[in-house]
Formats: structure tokens, C-alpha cells, sequence
């Protein structure tokens, strides 16, 4: 509205009488628009538009007129598609797979990521930078071809790991039905560890030093200013991973998808990204939407819920 | 007496520590250590020798293969990439700057509001946009083409909370305001003067959005039937897939994954303080 009153002054009003909006100082409606429309109209159609798309789709459902031959419609089908979803096994049972992942492999990452993050924190470690980048290395590979170079060391012909292992009278399958599980989340922790360590490093470094300089001089070791006074002060970023973390656990496709190519205990449904492209390649499209929403609701019920939890906790 | 516990504990955890790191960072070398080696065997050498140890040279012959397979298919995947990851990048940071600018400094009635949706924006993970998007995209007819990955890809809501945040710390209010006085337009103010003082805040930017657009696999899967148009991913995936009908593909696909993360990992090295400003940033929310 004020972008139109604004046009219109335009016109009458010379370029001179710049018209201002009403909360004073600044550039005219016209000017901001065309700062924000280059990121809002791709914005709206390539982000808002498929998110209202999949939920029109989601409450559609393909209805046929005159018994099992006659010709098929779309019209409004109400829950139906959420009614399939929530029947069907194979949904609930990538839910399940997923969510083991997640609670294994969450933990484990992050964990191992704030050891890094603190140790790189104290005065114990040298070669800091070489180690910092080491684990930050893994952030430049794409999750395919992390999974492609993984998979050539879980393959039993061809992995110097499963030689070794070998050597020593182990014989692992890395790719059998109870492992490949953890061996995609392998995947997922050797990826991500670095970036979560950079996380959380980047935030004690924001630390001001003087914070513990007391503690110190009350002789208190590096382990208890690291857990009692350091972990407190980061724990924002802390909750900041494992959210990111929950969110990319939920949308997991890649990895698995190029472990299917070697190993045939992950079914086309393994993951419940995986279910949905699987549906829609079937061209059951209503189906494929109502999945993909499910999925994303429980994505921010799940990432909502943890901030939650984690602020009532910590008495905010 | 003090002084002597502090220093056995400190000699004691030292050493543990790097013991630590450094079987860290075996782990997180190892894979690439093995992908150097792998690249630089002959195809009868992956199962034959150790995996870990150096065989015959033959990288360069298998670079030949791999630049000459299928009419050079290869070569066009990596140009692809560039335009995709590196193209969408550049022409993403832009526009996200151009935003997040304009949200940081003008004032104007829904600015909050805008804000709060790029901020949900932020949380909606693209592999969940991927379906309805080619839905979409194949009722307009650009499915398999090249913009039916470009366009998706140059949108990044965090990178306008990053434009948005950096704007604010790194472009005083004052200079705007007298670039205004001197009578220059804000688009002038905002190319010759603010852009000038956020730049490495917009190397930030673009270094997350090219590491988004070159990690999402499911839009170029989803979206892209046509091999000439594939990004190196899709494409190594579709090579990875074939090796057990074709065996020799294998090297291929190894000294495929080799080349295509070498110049990455280089420039995210040259280029590492400009990740943990923006790490640093993102963790402030």
C-alpha cells in the first residue's frame, strides 16, 4: 500500500520531493523494493510456492469414475493421504530406522566434536591449526562421494580396513543387515564432526579470557573450567548443532542411496526421504506430498521441541 | 608441591590429548589417504594390492580414461558443477546481500515480519522442497533443464541472516547517511561503499551457499534425467551404480572423486578464516 502511495506521488511530485515513510529517514518504497525483490520473488516461488504446492497436493487423492477401468480424476480427498501414511508400515519403519540413527549418532558426533572444540580450546595441544583443519576437511566433500570413498572401505574385496581387521582374525561385514545402519552413520559423523567442532570452537574463542583467570587462580584444573564454566557458556551453539543436526539425520538420502549400490540390506525405503522418492516415482504424487509434509512436521516438531526443552531447562 | 601436581597432570593430559587428536585426525584423513592411493593404481591393482600402499603409477593414464570416457562427459559434469554450485553461489550471495542489506539498514513498515519468514526459511530443509518443486517444474516444462537446478539453488535464507547480521556490524550508519547527503542513489551507496566494507562478509556467504548447492544431491537427482546436464555428483553416482555390469568404471569413478574434491579442499584451506566468521555468526542466534 505505501509502495503504491509512494508510486503515486511519484508521478505528480517531482524526483525532488522524495517522499519518506511515516517512521521517518531512509530511501523511498520504490528503492527498497528493488533491494528485496530479487531475493523475495525467487524466495516466494521456489520456497513458499512448493511448500503451499505439496500441502494442496497432500489433501488430493486420485478418484476413478466407473469401477477399475473407467477414467481417473484428482479432487479433494480430505486426510486420505495422511490416513495411507500413517498405515503404512514401511513409513513408520524408515521413522524407526532414522530416529535409532539419530540417537546414536547425534550424541556420539556432537560429542566428540566438543572434546575437539575444548581441547583446541586449552594451552595443551600444538599443531592447533593443522588438527582444526584436518577435521574441517571432510565439510569440502560432498555426501556422495564421501559415500563412494567410504563404501571402497567397507567393500570386502577391496578395503585395506577389512584386511586389516582380517589380519588380526576379525571378520567384519560392514555392509551386512545389523551394520549398515551404523555404517552410514559412519558417513554422516565423519562428514559433519568438523563443521560442529568449528561451531563450537568459534564460540569459545568468543569467550573473554578474564572469565576464567578467577577460576584458575582458585587452582581450579583445565577439566573443571572446561566442564563447569565453558560447556555452560556454549551450550547455545551446542543446541544450534544438534538442531542442524536433527534436521540433516531426518533428510538423510545421499548416504544411504549410495550405499544401496553395494549392499542389499538397504531397501528403496530405507530412509523416509528415500520412501518419498520412491512414491512419487510411482507417480502416486498425493502420497509422495503427504509424506514429505509428515516428514517435515516431525522435523520442526522435533527441532522446536529440543530448543524448548533445552531453554526451560536452563531456566530462560 | 602444588606446582609439581599441576605439572605431572598437565604432561599426562598433554600427551593424552594428542594421542586423541591424532587418532582423530587418522580417521578423518583416512578415507582421502586412501582415495589419493586408490586414484594413482591401474584397475587390476584396487583389489589386488593394499589398499593403503602405493602400487604403479598410473594416475595420469587413468585421468586420460576418465577425461576421455563417453566423449568427455566428465569434463561437461564439472563445467556443470561450476555454473550450478559456483554461478549459483555468486548470483545468491548477490541478491541475499542486496536483502539482508536492505533489512539491516532501511527502516520500512513488515521489515520484522519479512525477517521472521526468511528465519523459518532458514529451518525448511531443501531436500523437502525437492518433490513439489519438480511437480511444479514439470507443469511449466523446465524440468531437465538447466534452470530447474539453477533457480532453486541461488535461494538462501541463511545467507540473507548472515548479509542481515554482517551489514549491521560492518556498514555505519553515518557513512550511509553521507553518501545520502552527497545526493548519491542508495544503489550507488550500497555497490561503491557498502558492498566495498561487507566483502568478506559476502565471502562468507558465498562459500555456504556453493557448499549447499554442491552437497544437495536430491534437487539435481530429482530434477535432471538428461546426463549432459548432471553435476559431478549425480553423475559419479550414476557411474558408481554401473560398476557392477562395468568393472573398469570403478577407477573412473574413483579418480572422479579425487578430482572433484582436491580444488575444494584447497580453496576451503586458503580460504579458512572466512569460515569461522561465519561459523561465529551463525552460533550468535
Amino acid at each position: 500500500m505505501t509502495d503504491l502511495a509512494a508510486r503515486t506521488t511519484r508521478v505528480v511530485t517531482p524526483p525532488k520531493g522524495r517522499r519518506r515513510l511515516p517512521d521517518g529517514g531512509g530511501p523511498r518504497a520504490g528503492t527498497i523494493t528493488a533491494f528485496l525483490l530479487p531475493f523475495f520473488l525467487p524466495f516466494v516461488l521456489f520456497y513458499l510456492v512448493p511448500v503451499g504446492y505439496a500441502l494442496w497436493q497432500s489433501f488430493r487423492a486420485v478418484h476413478r469414475t466407473g469401477g477399475q477401468y473407467g477414467t481417473s480424476y484428482t479432487s479433494f480427498g480430505g486426510f486420505e493421504q495422511y490416513q495411507k501414511v500413517f498405515e503404512n508400515t514401511e513409513f513408520w519403519s524408515s521413522i524407526g530406522r532414522i530416529g535409532l540413527f539419530g540417537v546414536v549418532q547425534v550424541p556420539v558426533m556432537l560429542f566428540v566434536a566438543l572434546i575437539m572444540a575444548l581441547l583446541l580450546d586449552t594451552p595443551l595441544l600444538k599443531l592447533k591449526s593443522v588438527f582444526r583443519m584436518t577435521a574441517f576437511m571432510p565439510y569440502a566433500v560432498p555426501g556422495v562421494i564421501a559415500a563412494i570413498m567410504w563404501s571402497y572401505l567397507y567393500s570386502p574385496q577391496l578395503s585395506p580396513v577389512v584386511d586389516l581387521l582380517n589380519g588380526i582374525g576379525l571378520d567384519p561385514d560392514f555392509l551386512g543387515p545389523g551394520a549398515v545402519l551404523w555404517s552410514a552413520a559412519n558417513i554422516s559423523t565423519w562428514l559433519w564432526t568438523g563443521y560442529n567442532m568449528l561451531i563450537m570452537y568459534s564460540a569459545l574463542q568468543s569467550i573473554p579470557q578474564e572469565l576464567y583467570e578467577a577460576a584458575k587462580l582458585d587452582g581450579a584444573s583445565n577439566w573443571a573450567i572446561a566442564w563447569r564454566i565453558k560447556v555452560p557458556i556454549i551450550a547455545p551453539s551446542i543446541v544450534l548443532t544438534t538442531v542442524f543436526s536433527i534436521i540433516g539425520t531426518l533428510q538423510l538420502y545421499a548416504e544411504p542411496a549410495v550405499l544401496r549400490q553395494i549392499s542389499s540390506n538397504i531397501s528403496s525405503t530405507f530412509t523416509p526421504n528415500m520412501l518419498a522418492y520412491a512414491v512419487a516415482s510411482g507417480n502416486n504424487y498425493q502420497q509422495a506430498a503427504a509424506i514429505s509434509v509428515v516428514i517435515a512436521v516431525i522435523t520442526f516438531v522435533l527441532s522446536f521441541g529440543f530448543m524448548r526443552l533445552t531453554s526451560k531447562r536452563a531456566g530462560l | 608441591m602444588s606446582n609439581a601436581r599441576v605439572n605431572r597432570e598437565s604432561r599426562g593430559s598433554r600427551t593424552a590429548a594428542m594421542a586423541l587428536m591424532l587418532l582423530l585426525a587418522i580417521y578423518f584423513l583416512l578415507p582421502i589417504y586412501f582415495l589419493i592411493v586408490a586414484a594413482t593404481k591401474p584397475q587390476g591393482d584396487l583389489a589386488t594390492t593394499n589398499g593403503l600402499a602405493f602400487s604403479h603409477f598410473n594416475l595420469f593414464d587413468n585421468l586420460r580414461v576418465l577425461f576421455t570416457r563417453s566423449d568427455g562427459i566428465f569434463g561437461r559434469w564439472a563445467v556443470n558443477t561450476v555454473i550450478y554450485a559456483v554461478l549459483g553461489a555468486a548470483v545468491g550471495t548477490l541478491i541475499s546481500a542486496l536483502c539482508g542489506y536492505a533489512l539491516a539498514k532501511f527502516r520500512f513498515r513488515g521489515r520484522e515480519f519479512l525477517f521472521s519468514v526468511i528465519l523459518g526459511g532458514v529451518l525448511v530443509p531443501t531436500t523437502a522442497l525437492a518433490l513439489p518443486l519438480f511437480l511444479l517444474f514439470s507443469a511449466t516444462g523446465i524440468v531437465n533443464t538447466y534452470l530447474a537446478v539453477f533457480l532453486p539453488s541461488i535461494v538462501s535464507p541463511f545467507g540473507v541472516y548472515l548479509a542481515r547480521i554482517f551489514a549491521n556490524a560492518a556498514v555505519p550508519q553515518e557513512l550511509i547517511e553521507s553518501a545520502r547527503l552527497d545526493g548519491a542513489g542508495e544503489f550507488r551507496t550500497f555497490f561503491s561503499v557498502s558492498f566495498r566494507l561487507m566483502t568478506p562478509a559476502l565471502v562468507t556467504i558465498f562459500l555456504f551457499q556453493f557448499v549447499a548447492i554442491w552437497n544437495n544431491f536430491f534437487l539435481p537427482m530429482v530434477m535432471l534425467q538428461k546426463e549432459s546436464l548432471f553435476p559431478i555428483t549425480l553423475g559419479l553416482y550414476q557411474w558408481n551404480g554401473q560398476t557392477a555390469r562395468a568393472p573398469l568404471l570403478q577407477q573412473s569413478v574413483i579418480t572422479g572423486s579425487l578430482v572433484s574434491i582436491v580444488p575444494v579442499i584447497i580453496v576451503f584451506i586458503l580460504l579458512q578464516r572466512f569460515w569461522r566468521t561465519g561459523l561465529a555468526a551463525g552460533s550468535l542466534k
